[in-house]
């Protein structure tokens, strides 16, 4: 915590409410546009209701394409906010503060997006509630739990639920500051909302356990969420590629390599967009570079390791497909894009502490991983629906249409539009973790060296 | 109707010194309170260290949810048994997973309950307070039944360097 500094209470409620006390200049162009994108992908949505899943590219063989593969990437990086916060909540790692909220939102945001893509691939959406909701068995149906299609919501909504949760609890003195610095309508809404917060020390006691006590309830979820999303693949037995036993961590790590990257993205645009350079300073990016070093060479472990037990068992239909996904045209130039992408470009770049301090390298460092963990996401799911197998005389028929790609662009202005509109009324970074940071933290003398040292409560 | 006043104090060191006084001067643990717009480290400013039963509450959310897990996986499906590819009925290895998730919903849900409760949240009237707490100032509040106390406890809130005393 080399870069901290002395700031008081009054410059941090400025600055860090600078979205909501003074809305930027930027603010409403950017949302206009955004939200323009985001009428445009519902009525290409509608549209797609109306006329039927016709209209993408999904044919036999390939029923999973774009819309699985993207589902798969919001869950992933959904799995930002709860391995950040709840991790370094729990090990009171100081340079979490800037990065949690913002982690918990892409979590909330993320998977409200993700479970767009399952009910809009069924075709008719509201047939969906037959083989979800447990609510009538008059039509001789009920929803069976033996497949990971159930489980799936269930987990899902459990994860939703707990992150929407969490993200409220630790906004609730945020939301009494804000009501102390507004007025008219927004401050009866920052009343309401802050639900009479004062700020006593058994108020802030909870704030403190309450918030431990969540990450350590959140942190189970968030493993099993990305677990059982594999498992919609790992149990279809007929399909080479899919039906691997370690596609549950294989899939969590992945995701948090993914997730870390999209909160390193998210703290780029946040300290540029509000100019909090004050809080949001590079030793954080140099942190999560290290963190991502780490869960990046994790997940290349796990990525040989599939193709390892894969190419073992000497089983010719895995080893024709892992040939067509690596040495056939146009999968093996999507699969060097992925590896260079996801591992080779960044990783050996964050080994330099001038790339993982430098915020406009570590910014499209990070977007570089997301391209390359959403192609891994479509090489696992596609080819091994495109292969030809015996007897059949149709294969590597999938192209996505214009439908697909619009309403894929659509998730990403989405997800934007979302958080934009957050900004408007709600702090990205926590104010009182700023704050507190400031309390428990004094400069000692060491020799003729003043060093910024962290105080913590003995237990 | 009991009267309040509130104490505001720019650094923690006279409100603690306040705190001290109010406690020499006869004042019941509980009948005051600091406010702060940051947490500070338990102690502080010498206060009355809060008691909760927080745990329970996430216990007792998964035992609820964990009943009807059960009730959803194992008793539905007894209930209206259909038999889908041959397999059993009661398939355990499935049913863990939605229990396991059931379980943990109510566990977070419930301790969520339990922050708000054990916060004494939502309380739409939270009496007197100054909008300067949340910009560093310190608040120390006394609340009396018996208003001849008003006098001693400005008298000790003067003593320790209050900037301001507000009334209500």
């Amino acid at each position: 915590m080399q870069q901290r500094r002395e700031l008081d209470q009054v410059y941090t409620n400025r600055k860090l409410l600078n979205g909501q006390l003074d809305t930027p200049k930027w603010w409403l162009p950017t949302v206009s546009i955004l939200g323009v994108v985001v009428l445009i992908g519902v009525f290409v949505i509608a549209t797609m209701i109306n006329k039927g899943l016709g209209v993408t590219g999904l044919a036999r063989p390939v029923y999973w394409g774009l819309f699985i593969t993207t589902f798969v990437f919001w869950v992933g990086i959904s799995h930002a906010g709860i391995m950040i916060s709840a991790i370094l909540r729990l090990t009171q790692a100081e340079w979490r503060r800037p990065v949690t909220r913002a982690a918990e939102l892409l979590t909330v945001f993320s998977l409200l997006t993700a479970l767009v893509f399952p009910l809009i691939h069924a075709g008719r959406p509201w047939r969906i509630a037959y083989w979800i909701m447990p609510y009538d068995v008059a039509r001789g149906i009920y929803p069976n739990i033996r497949s990971p299609l159930i489980m799936d919501p269930v987990a899902i909504s459990t994860y939703l639920t707990g992150s929407t949760l969490f993200l409220y609890i630790a906004l609730i003195p945020d939301l009494g500051n804000l009501r102390d610095r507004t007025t008219g309508w927004q401050n009866a809404m920052y009343t309401v909302l802050a639900l009479g917060w004062r700020g006593n020390p058994r108020q802030w006691k909870m704030q403190t356990v309450g918030g431990i006590l969540l990450s350590a309830l959140m942190l189970p979820i968030f493993v099993s969420v990305h677990s059982i999303v594999s498992w919609d693949f790992a149990v279809a037995s007929a399909v080479e590629g899919w039906h691997s036993t370690i596609f549950a961590p294989y899939f969590v790590i992945g995701a948090v390599h993914s997730g870390v990257s999209a909160v390193v993205t998210m703290m780029a645009l946040m300290r540029w967009l509000w100019k909090w350079d004050d809080f949001i300073r590079p030793e954080h990016f140099d942190a999560l570079a290290r963190l991502l070093i780490v869960v990046a060479t994790g997940w290349l472990a796990f990525t040989f390791l599939e193709l390892t037990f894969a190419l073992y068992g000497q089983d010719a239909p895995e080893i024709a497909l892992r040939e067509m996904q690596m040495f056939q045209w146009p999968w093996n130039m999507l699969f060097i894009i992925f590896f260079l992408t996801g591992y080779a470009i960044p990783v050996p770049m964050w080994l330099f502490k001038r790339v993982r301090t430098n915020i406009a390298l570590m910014f499209w460092t990070s977007i570089l991983v997301n391209v390359g963990m959403w192609l891994e996401r479509f090489l696992i799911i596609v080819p091994g629906l495109a292969r030809r197998t015996p007897f059949v005389y149709t294969w590597e028929a999938y192209r996505p249409s214009p439908v697909e790609w619009t309403i894929f662009i659509w998730s990403f202005a989405w997800v934007t539009f979302l958080m934009l509109l957050f900004s408007r009324f709600f702090p990205l970074v926590p104010l009182f973790e700023q704050k507190e940071s400031q309390v428990f933290t004094d400069d000692v003398m060491i020799g003729r060296a003043k060093v910024p040292a962290i105080v913590r409560e003995a237990e | 109707m009991s009267k309040s006043i509130l104490g505001l104090f720019q650094q923690p060191e006279p409100a603690a010194d306040a705190m001290d006084g109010l406690k020499e001067a006869g004042f019941e643990l509980g009948t005051f309170d600091v406010l702060t717009g940051t947490p500070y480290p338990e102690g502080a400013f010498g206060e009355h260290v809060p008691q909760h039963r927080l745990f329970r509450f996430p216990a007792f959310g998964a035992i609820i949810g964990f009943t009807l897990s059960v009730f959803l996986t194992a008793v539905t499906q007894l209930a209206y048994p259909l038999v889908t590819g041959g397999k059993p009925i009661l398939s355990v290895f499935a049913m863990l997973i939605i229990m396991y998730e059931m379980t943990m919903l109510a566990g977070v849900i419930a301790t969520v309950i339990g922050i708000v409760f054990e916060s004494r949240l939502p309380n739409m009237q939270p009496g007197i307070y100054d909008t300067r707490i949340t910009e560093g100032w310190i608040g120390v509040v006394i609340t009396f039944d018996d208003e001849s106390k008003v006098a001693d406890a400005e008298s000790v809130l003067n003593k320790a360097g209050a900037l301001e005393i507000k009334h209500a």
